[in-house]
């Protein structure tokens, strides 16, 4: 909490000497003996997971930068003899490929988390909007480490994503062309997102000491949602270590078993097979369809029938999370006790998966084949276009009307003055 | 700043607080130097990402558009994009003719093509929703037709149906002989 008074005492000479100098040694220990709310779940030991996954990204990308060539006529064939020649390359390139699949699954569960519990409400929005942007980075992060082995879907997929600056009225054209730096996606595209690709992860890093610093000057958000009283605060917290460290080890240990799941036994389960493909100017792949991770916002941005109106509903997507702290009107912070809340955030989560699965679909292929249907605007009512159209008008409505209306609406159940109520009841009685 | 600013005040104590000295002169004009060489520091900065002197080098090509059977396509790269060279047959043509002015904007066969030409059809072969390539001879207009998101474009190259905003885009491109076409 923002009032954790540190308890290191420097105990041998060469801690005395550093710490009226540079006190890292105080800032760790102080962050190892942070008080925890002891109520944490599992859903609390995905940041130590994200952490994770980032330093093995960061690693295994530096190594892999060792034996990559950032040039159109070279850039396939390199990554080919990573592949086949370079000691272990097979494994370094798996792990960093599959790794950032990983990082959005622990991404995607951390801010589900966040969003069920209400850890953006006050005084926790720097962290959440911190966070945003880091999930913003990680976006363009993955699409540009996607372009560089270019294969098919690496060439094709920057074709589509760089073509949406396009759309912008009047200077979309010219900015494309700078952004590219040429008429068309070539050798330049390929070099400057290989440097960006390189320098943003480190951009990541520094917004991640910039959430924490942010998550230890508010302090942590719990299940229950309630803020501690400070004559709880012993009784109701924990040291981080060893408690918390021991169970993120333990989740991590599982994570990591997932993880190597894919990279021995499938790793080319998240990928698609045209990557395989080297890259051709001339030949569109019959079915463009980005990294599963990215699913849910291309199609929102195919939901929309005009071009830059798709563009600005994709953005906008992600851009709705972070107003997210101003939108959502409860005084209470944990779904636990918001009911008709929590109704809504179910349905919610079926949303973002449906908009998943109809990004990996053809937008006009029927959703009940051989059902008739007839034509609604510019597309068969029964296509995964009108689907998708209905799943995005629910991701915007979730946000946009209904966390305003039901936080100023509903009735949320009893809220426990401690957080040791909950947890112990039969013993919160007698304390209480 | 100046509120910030010491008075230097003299001995006669004349400059008084309110007023413009040449201290707040020195702090303006050096604020406004330093704001005028940050922005000449950025713009080599900004500027070297635009295309390079080799890239826009390769700003034109000739073609021998003989090389086109009739009722086919050629294409060829250009600038690292595709272009169709679409010789059409008279059904084709006489088709896109008879419809006038259509597509987005509407614009008519000729307008796209060159006089005494106008049965090659020369095209930037960049589907104008995401930039995919368009397929020949498929869809419900007989041109192309755009797998990604599955705009129709006519014999013609005009847009007919689907996401894409524009008719595909007829590149700057001169006759130099009557077989031989100079693009860009």
């Amino acid at each position: 909490m923002s009032d954790h008074e540190s308890t290191y005492v420097p105990k041998t000479a060469v801690e005395r000497w550093m710490d009226t100098r540079l006190p890292i040694i105080r800032f760790g220990m102080d962050y190892a003996n942070l008080p925890t709310p002891k109520n944490l779940n599992y859903w609390w030991t995905f940041g130590g997971i994200l952490a994770l996954c980032l330093m093995t990204q960061i690693i295994t990308g530096i190594v892999l930068a060792m034996h990559y060539t950032p040039h159109v006529d070279l850039a396939f064939a390199s990554v080919e003899r990573i592949m086949r020649d370079v000691n272990g390359g097979w494994l370094i390139r798996y792990v960093h490929a599959n790794g950032a699949s990983m990082f959005f699954v622990a991404v995607y569960l951390h801010m589900l988390r966040g969003l069920y519990y209400g850890s953006y409400k006050a005084p926790r929005e720097m962290i959440w909007i911190v966070g945003c942007v880091i999930f913003f980075l990680m976006i363009a992060t993955a699409f540009l480490g996607y372009v560089l082995p270019w294969g098919q879907m690496s060439f094709w997929g920057a074709e589509v994503i760089t073509n949406l600056i396009g759309a912008i009225p009047v200077v979309g054209e010219p900015i494309l062309v700078w952004l590219r730096g040429g008429p068309a996606i070539d050798n330049a595209t390929l070099n400057r997102f290989f440097s960006l690709h390189y320098l943003l992860p480190f951009v990541i890093a520094g917004c991640v000491v910039l959430h924490l610093w942010a998550l230890h000057a508010a302090g942590q958000n719990n299940p229950v949602g309630i803020l501690i009283p400070k004559d709880r605060q012993k009784k109701d917290m924990l040291p981080f270590h060893p408690y918390f460290t021991v169970k993120d080890g333990f989740a991590i240990i599982l994570f990591l078993i997932l993880f190597a799941v894919f990279v021995f036994y499938n790793p080319n389960a998240l990928g698609h097979a045209d990557n395989y493909i080297p890259a051709n100017p001339l030949q569109t792949p019959a079915h463009i369809v980005p990294e599963w991770y990215m699913l849910p916002f291309y199609a929102i941005l195919r939901a929309i029938p005009d071009k830059f109106g798709g563009v600005v509903a994709m953005f906008a997507a992600i851009g709705v999370l972070f107003v997210l702290p101003w939108l959502d009107t409860s005084k209470v912070r944990s779904m636990r006790y918001r009911p008709t809340m929590k109704t809504f955030f179910i349905i919610f989560l079926f949303v973002c998966f449906g908009l998943g699965w109809c990004g990996a679909q053809l937008p006009d292929a029927p959703v009940v084949p051989g059902m008739p249907s007839f034509n609604l605007i510019d597309g068969q009512l029964n296509s995964y276009l009108w689907l998708t159209r209905l799943f995005t008008a629910y991701y915007f409505v979730f946000f946009l009307v209904l966390m305003p209306l039901i936080g100023l609406r509903e009735k949320p159940l009893p809220i426990p003055a401690t957080i040791s109520e909950p947890v112990l009841p039969s013993t919160a009685a007698e304390k209480a | 700043m100046a509120e910030s600013v010491v008075n230097a005040d003299g001995p006669d104590g004349q400059h008084g607080g309110g007023d413009a000295t040449r201290r707040d002169f020195i702090h303006i004009a050096a604020g406004a130097a330093a704001a005028g060489a940050g922005v000449m520091v950025a713009w080599p900065l900004i500027n070297q990402m635009n295309p390079a002197a080799d890239t826009l080098a390769l700003a034109s090509i000739e073609f021998d558009v003989t090389k086109v059977q009739e009722g086919q396509q050629v294409v060829i790269k250009w600038q690292g994009k595709p272009v169709f060279v679409r010789y059409r047959t008279p059904a084709e043509l006489k088709k896109v003719i008879d419809e006038g002015a259509v597509g987005s904007p509407a614009q008519t066969d000729a307008e796209r093509t060159k006089p005494g030409h106008e049965k090659y059809l020369v095209v930037i072969g960049s589907c104008t929703h995401l930039g995919c390539v368009p397929t020949f001879n498929a869809g419900d207009y007989g041109g192309w037709f755009c797998p990604c998101h599955g705009s129709h474009y006519d014999a013609s190259g005009r847009i007919r149906k689907g996401p894409a905003p524009l008719n595909l885009i007829v590149p700057n491109y001169e006759y130099l002989s009557d077989t031989r076409v100079k693009i860009g």
